[in-house]
């Protein structure tokens, strides 16, 4: 498996699924702006899709669990569920090469 | 929906929603908990989607109640294709919004789980689809997916006992199927949370045979049947074989219903049998079993009436030709929709199998006569075999069908360990067997018993004519019957001898005729002679009387001429 640069494969399409305004969505929203604008930069697209509101599009993109981030593009699509509290898992979930800490290894 | 009064607490009354699934609808008492979910639970390939599909399009086609179906597994399409199967057109059913699939995809290797998480989602998909079909019924086919798809099992455990209670607040009439478990009824003990009704699907192989069970584990508020009842699915569907229905308690009838063949019926002491009799035609190979069953298949049908006729051993199109070769048109029949056949090997299924198809075909055509031919085709445990049969015997009382049923006989004494065994269950009894005498083999039939009336203890010949059966006049000569040639010589010896003995009376007539005329001229001369002898006489007394005057005469001539000198 490579570790392709985001320059490489074009802006990050992203999409948040949450319930409303609870304090897990809640929670979830910042955890995801937060690692967006400090890995993504000016790369990604983010749309947060509460699904109380649009029920249909859970079902367009497969979802299940609330919080559940999709990442459409780049290929292969991906979905982290939770709160996104776990950096280290939504990076590996985005095929992103952790900023912080040891580089990942390549297998 | 129906009300069904529970007989353990008639107070309360407990909602049920009817599947439409023959047979399950009776051993459940109505159907399934209406507003609540049931557990559908079985091994792969058992049935579970199939059987959670009919109880969709069942409430759409016929109780008018919408449904979703949540599959886990297969694809919309591939469902859709696969249902087609048994004849439900489920597009349709889609594009009219009576009926809406969701395929909810969980593929463990996109899944990356980061923090807490809830099903919220899920529960927001399945409302949604629920609302906008109005529906009354949801499957979840099979929710234990999501086990293999996320991990954190307390979450699970947690946001499935709350779908369930969501489910129950939303009013649905719900079966969720799952994967059976070791030790337990699923994999990942659902039955924990889904426990108003339980149902347990079972596929079963023996010798190569595998026949479709199904039990009602738990029923709560409801008395229910408990035994494991066959059932099966093809291309009409589903159906289950409630067997416990069937007793003893069946109306009897005292109407006859010829059997097709005139001299039979009189063997009969009522002139046939009787409606809703079962009928046991026994014997060997080419005694004409089939001809016998088809003559009354024939009769059934022109007084039209409808015949169901179950073929083991022979193709429907080869019956009918062979039939015709004895005169006997069914082809007339099946055409104008009087006559069915349901031909299948016995060996393609097992008898649990072959019964609950016979007893869904029944159901469906409702004909007044059943034919099985032949019995003996039924392979299997001895026990099982008088078990099903008994059955099938059941169900045909219990409609007051009059069932034949042939039985071919492979030993000497023509009575096999199944005719023995079955013979109990038979109301009449024909036997017909063939006897070999003076090189050349006679069919003859007895009606070996026959409940209710009296009936004739004649042994009789038949023959398989271009023209039917025929029975023919018994011939009781010194050494029992005679039959065939025998019978013929017999006859014709007996017409020689007639003729013979009429020939040689004559003859005497003719010789004592002859006899009393020869006497008579014999009389007749004698009186001649008689006659003649006695004029002679008569004329020589004369003579002497003339003569003896004559010489009176001449000595008184004389004496004068000597005269006086004496």
């Amino acid at each position: 498996m490579t570790w392709p640069a985001p320059s490489e494969t074009g802006r990050y399409v992203l999409r948040l699924f949450v319930t409303g305004t609870t304090s897990r969505s809640q929670r979830a929203i910042a955890n995801m702006r937060k690692i967006c604008e400090q890995e993504l930069a000016g790369q990604y697209d983010l749309e947060i899709i509460d699904v109380y509101e649009k029920p249909e599009a859970t079902r367009e993109l497969q979802v299940v669990a609330t919080p559940t981030l999709v990442k459409v593009l780049p290929e292969p699509l991906r979905r982290i569920i939770g709160d996104l509290s776990d950096r280290e898992k939504v990076l590996t979930g985005l095929n992103l090469t952790p900023v912080t800490g040891e580089p990942r290894q390549i297998s | 929906m129906t009300i069904v009064n529970a007989p353990d607490s008639p107070s309360r009354a407990l909602l049920k929603s009817l599947t439409g699934i023959n047979g399950l609808d009776d051993l459940t008492l109505g159907g399934l908990p209406s507003g609540r979910p049931s557990l559908l639970c079985g091994a792969a390939g058992c049935g579970k989607t199939l059987f959670a599909m009919t109880f969709l399009v069942n409430g759409a086609t016929r109780f008018n109640e919408n449904g979703v179906f949540v599959s886990f597994e297969e694809r919309s399409d591939d469902l859709i294709e696969n249902v087609a199967s048994l004849g439900y057109d489920v597009a349709k059913l889609i594009a009219e919004d009576r009926l809406a699939i969701d395929y909810v995809r969980i593929e463990p290797a996109e899944i990356e789980v980061s923090g807490e998480y809830d099903l919220e989602a899920l529960f927001v998909r399945l409302g949604y689809a629920i609302d906008k079909i109005g529906a009354k019924r949801v499957v979840l086919d099979t929710i234990e997916a999501l086990f293999s798809g996320l991990t954190d099992q307390g979450v699970l455990r947690a946001e499935l006992r709350r779908l369930f209670t969501w489910l129950k607040d939303k009013g649905v009439t719900a079966i969720i199927t799952a994967e059976r478990g070791e030790g337990q009824l699923t994999r990942y003990g659902i039955e924990e949370y889904v426990s108003d009704c339980v149902i347990l699907l079972d596929n079963r192989v023996l010798d190569q045979v595998t026949t479709r069970r199904l039990r009602v584990v738990k029923y709560r508020g409801s008395s229910h049947g408990t035994d494991e009842y066959p059932f099966l699915i093809d291309g009409r569907g589903i159906s289950v074989m409630p067997i416990t229905s069937a007793g003893l308690d069946h109306k009897t009838s005292s109407e006859v219903v010829p059997t097709g063949i005139a001299d039979l019926d009189t063997m009969f002491g009522i002139g046939g049998f009787f409606r809703g009799s079962s009928i046991l035609i026994s014997g060997l190979a080419g005694t004409g079993k089939s001809t016998f069953s088809a003559t009354f298949a024939n009769a059934v049908c022109s007084r039209g009436e409808r015949c169901l006729y179950f073929a083991f051993e022979e193709s429907p199109a080869q019956i009918i030709r062979n039939m015709r070769s004895a005169g006997i048109d069914l082809q007339r029949h099946v055409d104008a929709g009087l006559l069915c056949f349901e031909a299948a090997r016995p060996s393609l299924f097992g008898l649990e199998m072959h019964l609950a198809r016979m007893n869904r075909d029944i159901e469906e055509f409702e004909p007044s006569a059943v034919i099985i031919d032949p019995i003996s085709a039924l392979r299997g445990v001895q026990s099982e075999i008088h078990a099903t049969l008994l059955r099938l015997v059941d169900i045909c009382k219990g409609r007051g069908i009059t069932a034949v049923l042939t039985s071919l006989s492979l030993a000497a004494d023509h009575v096999t360990e199944a005719d023995r065994s079955v013979s109990s269950l038979m109301d009449s009894w024909i036997s017909l067997s063939d006897v070999e005498s003076n090189g050349e083999r006679n069919r003859v039939l007895y009606v070996l018993k026959s409940r209710g009336m009296k009936h004739s203890n004649q042994i009789r010949e038949y023959l398989l004519t271009d023209d039917g059966i025929r029975l023919i006049e018994p011939y009781i000569g010194q050494n029992g019957v005679l039959t065939g040639a025998a019978r013929l010589a017999q006859e014709v010896s007996e017409r020689a001898e007639e003729l013979e003995r009429r020939q040689s009376h004559d003859q005497r007539r003719r010789a004592r005729d002859r006899k009393r005329k020869a006497v008579e001229r014999q009389i007749a001369e004698l009186k001649a002679s008689l006659d003649a002898d006695e004029e002679e006489l008569d004329l020589r007394f004369t003579q002497d009387d003339e003569r003896e005057g004559h010489i009176q005469s001449n000595r008184t001539a004389m004496a004068a001429k000597r005269g006086a000198s004496q």
